[in-house]
Protein backbone atom coordinates (compact mmCIF):
# COMPACT_ATOMS: atom_id res chain seq x y z
CA UNK A 1 0.00 0.00 0.00
CA UNK A 2 2.91 2.43 0.98
CA UNK A 3 4.47 1.64 -2.60
CA UNK A 4 1.77 2.21 -4.53
CA UNK A 5 0.77 5.86 -2.28
CA UNK A 6 4.36 6.56 -3.20
CA UNK A 7 3.88 5.23 -7.05
CA UNK A 8 0.60 7.35 -7.21
CA UNK A 9 2.29 10.94 -5.72
CA UNK A 10 5.46 10.03 -7.91
CA UNK A 11 2.96 10.14 -10.69
CA UNK A 12 1.15 13.73 -9.82
CA UNK A 13 4.27 14.98 -8.89
CA UNK A 14 5.67 14.38 -12.50
CA UNK A 15 2.50 14.81 -14.19
CA UNK A 16 2.61 18.37 -12.61
CA UNK A 17 5.89 18.75 -13.40
CA UNK A 18 6.09 18.67 -17.58
CA UNK A 19 2.55 19.21 -17.48
CA UNK A 20 2.71 22.64 -16.49
CA UNK A 21 6.60 23.36 -17.66
CA UNK A 22 5.26 22.77 -21.00
CA UNK A 23 3.16 24.91 -21.32
CA UNK A 24 3.84 27.31 -19.22
CA UNK A 25 6.66 27.91 -16.64
CA UNK A 26 8.94 30.69 -14.83
CA UNK A 27 12.64 30.89 -14.71
CA UNK A 28 14.51 33.33 -12.13
CA UNK A 29 16.80 35.21 -14.22
CA UNK A 30 20.30 33.81 -13.95
CA UNK A 31 23.26 36.05 -12.09
CA UNK A 32 20.48 38.99 -11.35
CA UNK A 33 20.38 41.08 -8.52
CA UNK A 34 16.54 39.24 -7.93
CA UNK A 35 14.77 41.57 -9.52
CA UNK A 36 13.56 39.85 -12.80
CA UNK A 37 11.76 36.93 -13.90
CA UNK A 38 11.93 35.27 -17.47
CA UNK A 39 8.33 33.55 -18.31
CA UNK A 40 8.49 30.90 -21.17
CA UNK A 41 5.58 29.42 -23.04
CA UNK A 42 4.81 26.79 -25.27
CA UNK A 43 1.56 27.17 -27.15
CA UNK A 44 -0.01 26.68 -30.72
CA UNK A 45 -1.50 30.01 -30.52
CA UNK A 46 -0.65 33.23 -32.78
CA UNK A 47 -1.20 35.69 -30.21
CA UNK A 48 -1.06 35.56 -26.17
CA UNK A 49 -2.56 37.51 -23.33
CA UNK A 50 0.32 38.03 -20.15
CA UNK A 51 -1.10 38.79 -17.02
CA UNK A 52 -0.05 39.70 -13.30
CA UNK A 53 -1.84 39.78 -10.25
CA UNK A 54 -1.40 43.08 -8.62
CA UNK A 55 -1.32 43.53 -4.68
CA UNK A 56 -4.77 43.14 -4.73
CA UNK A 57 -5.44 40.17 -6.89
CA UNK A 58 -6.28 42.24 -9.69
CA UNK A 59 -4.89 40.85 -13.11
CA UNK A 60 -2.88 43.45 -15.27
CA UNK A 61 -2.11 42.76 -18.66
CA UNK A 62 1.81 43.35 -19.36
CA UNK A 63 2.48 41.75 -22.88
CA UNK A 64 -0.49 41.35 -25.20
CA UNK A 65 0.78 40.27 -28.78
CA UNK A 66 2.48 37.89 -31.19
CA UNK A 67 3.36 34.43 -29.53
CA UNK A 68 6.79 34.66 -30.96
CA UNK A 69 9.60 34.84 -29.30
CA UNK A 70 8.06 32.71 -26.93
CA UNK A 71 9.44 34.51 -24.06
CA UNK A 72 9.02 37.50 -21.90
CA UNK A 73 11.47 39.09 -19.49
CA UNK A 74 9.49 40.34 -16.27
CA UNK A 75 11.70 43.27 -14.26
CA UNK A 76 11.70 45.66 -11.55
CA UNK A 77 10.26 42.90 -8.78
CA UNK A 78 11.04 42.94 -5.52
CA UNK A 79 13.43 40.04 -4.60
CA UNK A 80 12.05 36.97 -2.85
CA UNK A 81 8.47 37.94 -2.96
CA UNK A 82 5.64 36.03 -4.76
CA UNK A 83 4.53 37.27 -8.14
CA UNK A 84 1.42 35.39 -9.79
CA UNK A 85 1.10 35.16 -13.84
CA UNK A 86 -1.48 33.82 -16.27
CA UNK A 87 -1.23 33.28 -20.19
CA UNK A 88 -4.29 33.11 -21.68
CA UNK A 89 -4.48 32.68 -25.55
CA UNK A 90 -7.10 30.99 -28.39
CA UNK A 91 -6.66 27.92 -29.54
CA UNK A 92 -6.51 27.93 -33.27
CA UNK A 93 -8.55 24.88 -33.95
CA UNK A 94 -11.35 24.74 -31.09
CA UNK A 95 -11.87 28.22 -30.52
CA UNK A 96 -11.52 27.27 -26.63
CA UNK A 97 -10.16 30.48 -24.72
CA UNK A 98 -7.29 28.55 -22.44
CA UNK A 99 -5.30 29.98 -19.83
CA UNK A 100 -2.55 28.79 -17.27
CA UNK A 101 -1.64 30.11 -13.69
CA UNK A 102 1.34 30.35 -12.09
CA UNK A 103 3.53 31.77 -9.48
CA UNK A 104 7.06 32.08 -8.85
CA UNK A 105 9.64 34.69 -6.79
CA UNK A 106 12.78 36.22 -8.17
CA UNK A 107 15.88 35.62 -6.29
CA UNK A 108 19.05 37.13 -5.55
CA UNK A 109 22.57 35.69 -7.16
CA UNK A 110 25.36 35.44 -5.38
CA UNK A 111 27.72 36.18 -8.13
CA UNK A 112 27.09 37.60 -11.20
CA UNK A 113 28.63 35.42 -13.70
CA UNK A 114 28.42 37.34 -16.66
CA UNK A 115 31.32 39.70 -15.30
CA UNK A 116 33.41 36.27 -14.69
CA UNK A 117 35.61 37.89 -17.17
CA UNK A 118 35.87 40.84 -15.31
CA UNK A 119 37.06 39.33 -11.79
CA UNK A 120 39.25 36.63 -14.00
CA UNK A 121 40.85 40.04 -15.84
CA UNK A 122 41.81 41.53 -12.59
CA UNK A 123 42.86 38.50 -10.50
CA UNK A 124 45.24 37.82 -13.21
CA UNK A 125 46.91 41.23 -13.38
CA UNK A 126 46.48 42.14 -9.52
CA UNK A 127 48.48 38.56 -8.99
CA UNK A 128 51.11 39.61 -11.91
CA UNK A 129 51.27 42.86 -9.70
CA UNK A 130 51.84 41.25 -6.49
CA UNK A 131 54.50 38.94 -8.31
CA UNK A 132 56.30 42.18 -9.60
CA UNK A 133 56.31 44.26 -6.48
CA UNK A 134 58.05 41.10 -4.78
CA UNK A 135 60.68 40.81 -7.27
CA UNK A 136 61.16 43.95 -7.04
CA UNK A 137 61.72 43.68 -3.37
CA UNK A 138 64.12 40.71 -3.55
CA UNK A 139 66.26 43.21 -5.81
CA UNK A 140 65.29 42.41 -8.87
CA UNK A 141 65.88 45.16 -11.17
CA UNK A 142 63.57 45.70 -14.04
CA UNK A 143 64.01 47.92 -17.45
CA UNK A 144 61.42 50.87 -17.84
CA UNK A 145 61.95 52.35 -21.00
CA UNK A 146 62.31 56.64 -21.39
CA UNK A 147 59.48 58.86 -21.25
CA UNK A 148 60.63 61.98 -22.29
CA UNK A 149 57.65 64.09 -20.93
CA UNK A 150 58.79 63.07 -17.31
CA UNK A 151 62.48 63.75 -17.87
CA UNK A 152 61.20 67.38 -18.99
CA UNK A 153 60.51 68.07 -15.35
CA UNK A 154 64.53 68.94 -14.79
CA UNK A 155 64.66 70.69 -17.34
CA UNK A 156 61.80 72.65 -16.40
CA UNK A 157 62.83 73.12 -13.29
CA UNK A 158 66.10 74.03 -13.84
CA UNK A 159 65.06 76.69 -16.25
CA UNK A 160 62.84 78.24 -14.10
CA UNK A 161 65.17 78.34 -11.30
CA UNK A 162 67.89 80.24 -13.62
CA UNK A 163 65.44 82.85 -14.98
CA UNK A 164 63.93 83.47 -11.36
CA UNK A 165 60.14 82.81 -12.40
CA UNK A 166 58.21 80.58 -11.17
CA UNK A 167 56.12 77.32 -12.21
CA UNK A 168 52.43 76.71 -13.18
CA UNK A 169 51.31 73.26 -12.28
CA UNK A 170 47.76 73.06 -12.76
CA UNK A 171 46.12 69.63 -11.52
CA UNK A 172 43.04 69.31 -13.97
CA UNK A 173 39.41 70.14 -13.61
CA UNK A 174 38.11 66.85 -12.03
CA UNK A 175 37.75 66.02 -8.28
CA UNK A 176 39.74 63.14 -6.51
CA UNK A 177 37.32 60.95 -7.91
CA UNK A 178 38.97 61.01 -11.30
CA UNK A 179 42.17 58.67 -11.52
CA UNK A 180 44.18 61.19 -13.53
CA UNK A 181 44.02 63.87 -10.56
CA UNK A 182 45.51 61.29 -8.37
CA UNK A 183 47.96 60.71 -10.95
CA UNK A 184 48.31 64.23 -11.15
CA UNK A 185 48.84 64.80 -7.84
CA UNK A 186 51.43 62.16 -7.33
CA UNK A 187 53.48 63.65 -10.53
CA UNK A 188 52.90 66.96 -7.97
CA UNK A 189 54.47 65.50 -5.39
CA UNK A 190 57.69 64.68 -7.00
CA UNK A 191 57.70 68.24 -8.91
CA UNK A 192 57.40 70.39 -5.62
CA UNK A 193 60.28 67.85 -3.89
CA UNK A 194 62.25 69.19 -7.30
CA UNK A 195 61.23 72.71 -7.18
CA UNK A 196 61.78 72.78 -2.98
CA UNK A 197 65.91 71.42 -3.95
CA UNK A 198 66.24 74.38 -6.56
CA UNK A 199 64.62 76.90 -4.10
CA UNK A 200 62.24 77.60 -6.70
CA UNK A 201 58.56 78.81 -6.71
CA UNK A 202 55.79 76.82 -7.32
CA UNK A 203 51.81 77.88 -8.22
CA UNK A 204 49.13 75.62 -8.17
CA UNK A 205 45.44 76.83 -8.81
CA UNK A 206 42.85 74.72 -8.25
CA UNK A 207 39.01 74.38 -9.52
CA UNK A 208 37.79 72.08 -6.10
CA UNK A 209 38.04 72.05 -2.83
CA UNK A 210 39.28 68.47 -2.21
CA UNK A 211 41.87 69.01 -4.99
CA UNK A 212 43.35 72.05 -3.61
CA UNK A 213 43.55 70.48 0.00
CA UNK A 214 45.07 67.26 -1.27
CA UNK A 215 47.46 69.33 -3.49
CA UNK A 216 48.14 71.24 -0.20
CA UNK A 217 48.91 68.37 1.70
CA UNK A 218 51.31 66.65 -0.79
CA UNK A 219 53.52 70.15 -1.34
CA UNK A 220 53.56 70.39 2.20
CA UNK A 221 55.22 67.13 2.38
CA UNK A 222 57.27 67.35 -0.29
CA UNK A 223 59.40 70.35 1.21
CA UNK A 224 59.42 68.45 4.54
CA UNK A 225 60.93 65.60 2.70
CA UNK A 226 63.83 67.85 0.56
CA UNK A 227 64.23 69.41 4.24
CA UNK A 228 63.15 72.91 3.29
CA UNK A 229 59.73 73.17 5.35
CA UNK A 230 60.15 76.59 5.71
CA UNK A 231 60.21 77.51 2.21
CA UNK A 232 56.71 76.48 1.78
CA UNK A 233 54.74 78.75 1.46
CA UNK A 234 50.83 77.50 2.40
CA UNK A 235 49.26 80.27 -0.28
CA UNK A 236 51.41 78.44 -3.37
CA UNK A 237 48.37 76.11 -3.82
CA UNK A 238 45.12 78.28 -3.75
CA UNK A 239 41.17 77.74 -4.95
CA UNK A 240 40.24 79.76 -7.65
CA UNK A 241 37.12 78.81 -8.94
CA UNK A 242 34.46 75.72 -9.33
CA UNK A 243 33.09 77.00 -12.93
CA UNK A 244 35.33 75.48 -15.50
CA UNK A 245 35.55 78.29 -17.83
CA UNK A 246 35.93 80.74 -14.97
CA UNK A 247 39.07 78.56 -13.75
CA UNK A 248 40.70 79.05 -17.32
CA UNK A 249 40.36 82.63 -17.30
CA UNK A 250 41.97 82.80 -13.72
CA UNK A 251 44.50 80.22 -14.53
CA UNK A 252 45.08 82.70 -18.47
CA UNK A 253 45.35 85.97 -15.85
CA UNK A 254 48.31 84.17 -14.13
CA UNK A 255 50.23 82.82 -16.93
CA UNK A 256 50.20 86.68 -18.48
CA UNK A 257 51.09 88.05 -15.50
CA UNK A 258 53.56 85.62 -13.39
CA UNK A 259 54.77 84.60 -16.64
CA UNK A 260 55.85 81.10 -15.24
CA UNK A 261 59.10 79.44 -17.15
CA UNK A 262 57.23 76.44 -17.07
CA UNK A 263 53.69 75.18 -16.84
CA UNK A 264 52.18 71.63 -16.36
CA UNK A 265 48.93 70.79 -17.11
CA UNK A 266 48.67 66.98 -15.95
CA UNK A 267 45.29 65.28 -15.34
CA UNK A 268 41.74 65.84 -16.37
CA UNK A 269 41.28 68.11 -19.16
CA UNK A 270 38.15 68.91 -21.12
CA UNK A 271 37.02 72.19 -23.31
CA UNK A 272 39.79 74.39 -21.49
CA UNK A 273 42.72 72.27 -22.47
CA UNK A 274 43.14 74.55 -25.96
CA UNK A 275 42.65 77.79 -24.13
CA UNK A 276 45.55 76.63 -21.41
CA UNK A 277 47.95 75.26 -23.33
CA UNK A 278 47.74 78.52 -26.48
CA UNK A 279 47.79 81.06 -23.73
CA UNK A 280 50.65 79.38 -21.81
CA UNK A 281 52.84 78.94 -25.79
CA UNK A 282 52.24 82.61 -26.00
CA UNK A 283 54.26 83.27 -23.03
CA UNK A 284 57.34 80.91 -24.14
CA UNK A 285 56.90 78.76 -21.10
CA UNK A 286 58.18 75.38 -21.75
CA UNK A 287 54.91 73.36 -21.59
CA UNK A 288 53.94 69.68 -20.39
CA UNK A 289 50.87 68.25 -20.28
CA UNK A 290 49.23 64.99 -19.51
CA UNK A 291 46.10 63.34 -19.80
CA UNK A 292 43.72 60.20 -20.64
CA UNK A 293 41.25 62.20 -22.38
CA UNK A 294 41.52 61.18 -25.64
CA UNK A 295 39.57 64.31 -27.24
CA UNK A 296 42.03 66.61 -25.46
CA UNK A 297 45.13 65.46 -25.94
CA UNK A 298 45.53 66.40 -30.15
CA UNK A 299 45.73 70.23 -28.47
CA UNK A 300 48.15 69.15 -26.31
CA UNK A 301 49.98 67.59 -29.01
CA UNK A 302 50.05 70.39 -31.08
CA UNK A 303 50.58 73.07 -28.03
CA UNK A 304 52.78 71.60 -25.65
CA UNK A 305 56.70 70.80 -25.71
CA UNK A 306 56.05 67.31 -24.03
CA UNK A 307 52.80 65.32 -23.83
CA UNK A 308 51.94 62.81 -21.57
CA UNK A 309 49.77 60.07 -23.37
CA UNK A 310 47.44 58.25 -21.65
CA UNK A 311 48.68 55.37 -20.02
CA UNK A 312 52.31 57.36 -19.86
CA UNK A 313 50.49 59.68 -17.11
CA UNK A 314 49.74 56.59 -14.61
CA UNK A 315 53.11 55.21 -15.42
CA UNK A 316 54.73 58.81 -14.58
CA UNK A 317 54.81 58.22 -10.88
CA UNK A 318 56.55 54.86 -10.79
CA UNK A 319 58.43 55.97 -13.70
CA UNK A 320 59.80 58.91 -11.86
CA UNK A 321 60.26 57.66 -8.22
CA UNK A 322 61.63 54.10 -8.68
CA UNK A 323 59.85 52.91 -5.49
CA UNK A 324 59.59 49.03 -5.50
CA UNK A 325 56.29 49.02 -5.03
CA UNK A 326 55.11 51.50 -7.81
CA UNK A 327 57.97 49.71 -9.99
CA UNK A 328 56.04 46.41 -9.79
CA UNK A 329 52.81 47.86 -9.80
CA UNK A 330 53.88 49.21 -13.12
CA UNK A 331 55.28 45.75 -14.92
CA UNK A 332 52.01 44.44 -13.64
CA UNK A 333 50.62 47.06 -15.94
CA UNK A 334 52.56 46.08 -18.41
CA UNK A 335 51.80 42.11 -18.27
CA UNK A 336 48.08 43.23 -18.13
CA UNK A 337 48.92 45.22 -21.76
CA UNK A 338 50.46 41.74 -22.76
CA UNK A 339 47.45 40.26 -21.81
CA UNK A 340 45.28 42.00 -23.59
CA UNK A 341 47.69 41.74 -27.01
CA UNK A 342 47.41 38.11 -26.21
CA UNK A 343 43.36 37.93 -25.79
CA UNK A 344 42.21 40.46 -28.62
CA UNK A 345 44.37 38.15 -30.86
CA UNK A 346 43.15 34.88 -29.72
CA UNK A 347 39.65 36.36 -29.94
CA UNK A 348 40.19 37.67 -33.76
CA UNK A 349 41.11 33.62 -34.46
CA UNK A 350 38.51 32.99 -32.42
CA UNK A 351 35.92 34.95 -34.41
CA UNK A 352 37.40 33.61 -37.48
CA UNK A 353 37.18 29.53 -36.81
CA UNK A 354 33.68 30.47 -35.27
CA UNK A 355 34.22 30.15 -31.58
CA UNK A 356 31.64 32.71 -30.86
CA UNK A 357 32.00 31.46 -27.39
CA UNK A 358 35.04 33.51 -26.62
CA UNK A 359 34.34 36.99 -27.44
CA UNK A 360 30.94 36.67 -25.65
CA UNK A 361 32.61 35.24 -22.78
CA UNK A 362 34.25 38.81 -22.47
CA UNK A 363 31.30 40.61 -23.08
CA UNK A 364 29.57 39.06 -20.40
CA UNK A 365 26.37 37.91 -21.97
CA UNK B 1 12.09 97.74 -14.80
CA UNK B 2 11.81 94.52 -16.50
CA UNK B 3 12.94 96.06 -19.84
CA UNK B 4 15.21 98.19 -18.53
CA UNK B 5 17.10 95.27 -16.73
CA UNK B 6 17.02 93.31 -19.46
CA UNK B 7 18.65 95.96 -21.55
CA UNK B 8 21.14 96.33 -19.07
CA UNK B 9 22.00 92.80 -19.00
CA UNK B 10 22.55 92.54 -23.23
CA UNK B 11 24.86 95.52 -22.76
CA UNK B 12 26.72 93.71 -20.16
CA UNK B 13 26.74 91.00 -21.66
CA UNK B 14 28.09 92.93 -25.21
CA UNK B 15 30.92 94.71 -23.07
CA UNK B 16 32.36 91.32 -21.32
CA UNK B 17 32.00 89.55 -25.00
CA UNK B 18 34.39 92.06 -25.97
CA UNK B 19 36.27 92.48 -22.73
CA UNK B 20 37.34 88.91 -23.46
CA UNK B 21 37.91 89.19 -27.03
CA UNK B 22 40.22 92.02 -26.64
CA UNK B 23 42.43 89.54 -24.49
CA UNK B 24 43.38 88.23 -28.57
CA UNK B 25 45.45 91.28 -28.79
CA UNK B 26 46.80 91.33 -25.42
CA UNK B 27 46.70 91.54 -21.85
CA UNK B 28 44.81 94.90 -20.59
CA UNK B 29 42.73 96.44 -18.13
CA UNK B 30 39.16 95.49 -19.51
CA UNK B 31 40.00 91.76 -19.81
CA UNK B 32 41.87 92.06 -16.08
CA UNK B 33 38.18 93.61 -14.88
CA UNK B 34 36.42 90.95 -16.97
CA UNK B 35 38.72 87.70 -15.63
CA UNK B 36 38.70 88.84 -12.01
CA UNK B 37 34.31 89.57 -11.91
CA UNK B 38 33.87 86.39 -14.10
CA UNK B 39 36.27 84.58 -11.28
CA UNK B 40 34.54 85.93 -8.41
CA UNK B 41 30.88 85.56 -9.56
CA UNK B 42 31.35 82.30 -10.77
CA UNK B 43 33.18 81.24 -6.91
CA UNK B 44 30.43 82.69 -5.66
CA UNK B 45 27.75 81.09 -7.75
CA UNK B 46 29.25 77.62 -7.20
CA UNK B 47 29.19 78.22 -3.34
CA UNK B 48 25.59 79.13 -3.21
CA UNK B 49 25.24 76.71 -5.62
CA UNK B 50 26.99 74.03 -4.20
CA UNK B 51 24.71 74.52 -0.14
CA UNK B 52 21.23 75.32 -1.72
CA UNK B 53 21.12 72.22 -4.32
CA UNK B 54 23.54 69.33 -2.53
CA UNK B 55 24.11 70.46 0.51
CA UNK B 56 19.70 71.33 1.63
CA UNK B 57 18.31 68.58 0.20
CA UNK B 58 20.58 65.88 0.68
CA UNK B 59 21.74 66.69 3.91
CA UNK B 60 20.32 69.46 6.01
CA UNK B 61 16.60 68.75 4.72
CA UNK B 62 16.91 64.88 5.38
CA UNK B 63 18.35 65.48 9.08
CA UNK B 64 15.66 67.52 10.02
CA UNK B 65 12.64 65.74 8.57
CA UNK B 66 14.05 62.19 9.55
CA UNK B 67 16.76 62.27 11.80
CA UNK B 68 16.33 58.67 12.48
CA UNK B 69 15.85 57.51 9.28
CA UNK B 70 18.60 59.44 8.11
CA UNK B 71 21.46 58.52 10.72
CA UNK B 72 23.72 57.34 8.25
CA UNK B 73 24.30 60.69 6.59
CA UNK B 74 25.75 61.85 10.05
CA UNK B 75 29.06 60.37 8.28
CA UNK B 76 29.59 62.20 4.92
CA UNK B 77 28.41 65.14 7.50
CA UNK B 78 31.18 64.53 9.56
CA UNK B 79 33.50 63.82 7.05
CA UNK B 80 32.98 67.27 5.75
CA UNK B 81 33.39 68.94 9.00
CA UNK B 82 36.95 67.25 9.31
CA UNK B 83 37.24 69.05 5.88
CA UNK B 84 36.30 72.42 7.12
CA UNK B 85 38.89 71.76 10.03
CA UNK B 86 41.67 72.70 7.66
CA UNK B 87 40.96 76.46 8.12
CA UNK B 88 42.67 75.94 11.76
CA UNK B 89 45.83 75.10 11.54
CA UNK B 90 46.40 72.93 14.55
CA UNK B 91 43.23 70.62 13.13
CA UNK B 92 44.33 70.94 9.86
CA UNK B 93 45.77 66.94 10.11
CA UNK B 94 41.66 66.27 10.24
CA UNK B 95 41.10 66.47 6.36
CA UNK B 96 43.61 64.05 5.72
CA UNK B 97 40.84 61.78 6.85
CA UNK B 98 38.51 61.99 4.30
CA UNK B 99 40.87 62.81 1.58
CA UNK B 100 41.75 59.05 2.15
CA UNK B 101 38.74 57.77 2.38
CA UNK B 102 37.69 59.84 -1.18
CA UNK B 103 41.29 58.48 -3.30
CA UNK B 104 40.56 54.79 -1.74
CA UNK B 105 37.42 54.63 -2.48
CA UNK B 106 37.31 56.14 -5.73
CA UNK B 107 40.58 54.12 -6.60
CA UNK B 108 38.48 50.69 -5.65
CA UNK B 109 35.35 51.62 -7.38
CA UNK B 110 36.88 53.06 -10.51
CA UNK B 111 39.09 49.68 -11.13
CA UNK B 112 36.70 47.74 -11.85
CA UNK B 113 33.86 50.60 -13.68
CA UNK B 114 37.16 50.91 -15.97
CA UNK B 115 37.88 47.62 -16.47
CA UNK B 116 34.73 46.42 -17.62
CA UNK B 117 34.34 50.11 -19.52
CA UNK B 118 37.96 50.99 -20.71
CA UNK B 119 39.24 47.60 -21.24
CA UNK B 120 37.19 44.72 -21.27
CA UNK B 121 34.54 46.43 -23.98
CA UNK B 122 37.22 47.99 -25.90
CA UNK B 123 39.01 43.85 -26.26
CA UNK B 124 35.47 42.36 -27.16
CA UNK B 125 34.83 44.99 -29.59
CA UNK B 126 38.22 44.11 -31.41
CA UNK B 127 37.31 40.66 -31.45
CA UNK B 128 35.74 40.86 -35.10
CA UNK B 129 36.44 38.67 -37.91
CA UNK B 130 37.91 40.61 -40.43
CA UNK B 131 36.68 38.59 -43.47
CA UNK B 132 33.33 38.87 -42.73
CA UNK B 133 32.58 42.58 -44.29
CA UNK B 134 30.74 42.87 -47.13
CA UNK B 135 33.24 45.02 -48.84
CA UNK B 136 36.51 45.29 -49.61
CA UNK B 137 37.14 48.60 -48.16
CA UNK B 138 35.39 47.00 -44.89
CA UNK B 139 37.62 44.25 -44.73
CA UNK B 140 40.32 46.35 -44.90
CA UNK B 141 39.06 48.49 -41.75
CA UNK B 142 38.60 45.82 -40.18
CA UNK B 143 42.17 44.74 -40.43
CA UNK B 144 42.84 48.75 -39.78
CA UNK B 145 41.02 48.37 -36.50
CA UNK B 146 42.84 45.30 -35.08
CA UNK B 147 46.38 46.24 -35.84
CA UNK B 148 45.91 49.33 -35.22
CA UNK B 149 44.57 48.76 -31.69
CA UNK B 150 46.82 45.89 -31.00
CA UNK B 151 50.05 48.43 -32.26
CA UNK B 152 48.38 51.13 -30.01
CA UNK B 153 48.54 49.09 -26.53
CA UNK B 154 52.01 48.35 -27.45
CA UNK B 155 52.69 51.44 -27.34
CA UNK B 156 52.52 51.81 -23.49
CA UNK B 157 54.64 48.62 -23.39
CA UNK B 158 57.20 50.42 -20.86
CA UNK B 159 59.52 47.21 -19.98
CA UNK B 160 61.19 46.61 -23.22
CA UNK B 161 63.24 49.05 -25.01
CA UNK B 162 61.93 50.11 -28.55
CA UNK B 163 64.40 48.90 -30.84
CA UNK B 164 64.87 46.26 -33.78
CA UNK B 165 61.66 44.28 -34.73
CA UNK B 166 59.57 45.51 -31.23
CA UNK B 167 60.20 49.18 -32.21
CA UNK B 168 57.67 48.15 -35.56
CA UNK B 169 54.06 47.52 -33.68
CA UNK B 170 55.52 50.90 -31.31
CA UNK B 171 55.86 52.82 -34.40
CA UNK B 172 53.00 51.58 -35.97
CA UNK B 173 50.85 52.39 -32.84
CA UNK B 174 52.11 56.02 -32.70
CA UNK B 175 51.26 56.80 -36.08
CA UNK B 176 48.03 55.39 -35.44
CA UNK B 177 47.49 57.23 -32.61
CA UNK B 178 48.51 60.76 -34.16
CA UNK B 179 45.86 59.93 -36.95
CA UNK B 180 43.25 59.59 -34.46
CA UNK B 181 44.74 62.64 -32.86
CA UNK B 182 44.47 64.44 -36.42
CA UNK B 183 40.95 63.44 -36.75
CA UNK B 184 39.71 64.16 -33.00
CA UNK B 185 41.44 67.86 -33.58
CA UNK B 186 39.55 68.52 -36.91
CA UNK B 187 36.07 67.35 -35.15
CA UNK B 188 36.74 69.71 -32.07
CA UNK B 189 37.93 72.40 -33.93
CA UNK B 190 34.72 72.09 -35.81
CA UNK B 191 32.85 72.42 -32.86
CA UNK B 192 34.70 75.03 -31.08
CA UNK B 193 33.97 77.19 -34.58
CA UNK B 194 30.36 76.92 -33.77
CA UNK B 195 31.01 78.22 -30.47
CA UNK B 196 31.93 81.20 -32.06
CA UNK B 197 29.26 81.55 -34.55
CA UNK B 198 26.92 81.47 -31.26
CA UNK B 199 28.73 84.32 -29.79
CA UNK B 200 28.53 86.47 -33.11
CA UNK B 201 25.26 85.34 -33.32
CA UNK B 202 24.70 87.23 -29.80
CA UNK B 203 26.31 89.99 -30.77
CA UNK B 204 24.50 90.69 -34.64
CA UNK B 205 21.24 89.18 -33.99
CA UNK B 206 20.26 90.22 -30.03
CA UNK B 207 22.54 93.04 -30.09
CA UNK B 208 23.02 95.00 -33.19
CA UNK B 209 20.09 92.88 -34.81
CA UNK B 210 22.00 92.97 -38.12
CA UNK B 211 20.80 89.58 -38.82
CA UNK B 212 17.24 88.32 -37.96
Amino acid sequence: MKKLLLIFWLVIFCVTLFADNDIFWALDLPSDDGKALILNWNVAADSIHLQKADSLGMWVTIFSGQNQPASFTDSNLNPDTAYQYRLQYTHPQTGDSLSYTLQAQPKEQWFNLHKLSLLLFILVVSLAILYYIMAVKRGKDFYIRRISGLDSMDEAVGRATEKGKPILYVPGISDLDDMQTIASLTILSHLAHRVAEYDSQLIVPCKLSMVMSAAKEIVKEAYLKAGKPDSYKDDSVFYLTDDQFGYVAGIDGIMVREQPAANFFIGSFYAESLILAETGYSTGAIQTAGTAQAHQLPFFVVSCDYTLIGEELFAASAYLSRDPLQLGSLKGHDFGKLLVITTIILGVIAEIIGWHWFKAFFEGV
Amino acid sequence: MTGFMSTLGLWMAVFFTFSIFSFLYKDNPLYKLSEQIFVGLSAAYWLVYTFFSMMMPNLIVKLSSDFKGNIILLIPATLGFMMLLRIFPKTQWFSRFPIAIMIGTSAGINMVRYTKSDLLSQVSATMINPFAAATTSAIIGNFLLIIGTICGVYFFYFSKKQEGMSAVPSKLGIWFLMISFGASFGYTVMARVSLLIGRLEFLLKDWLHIIK
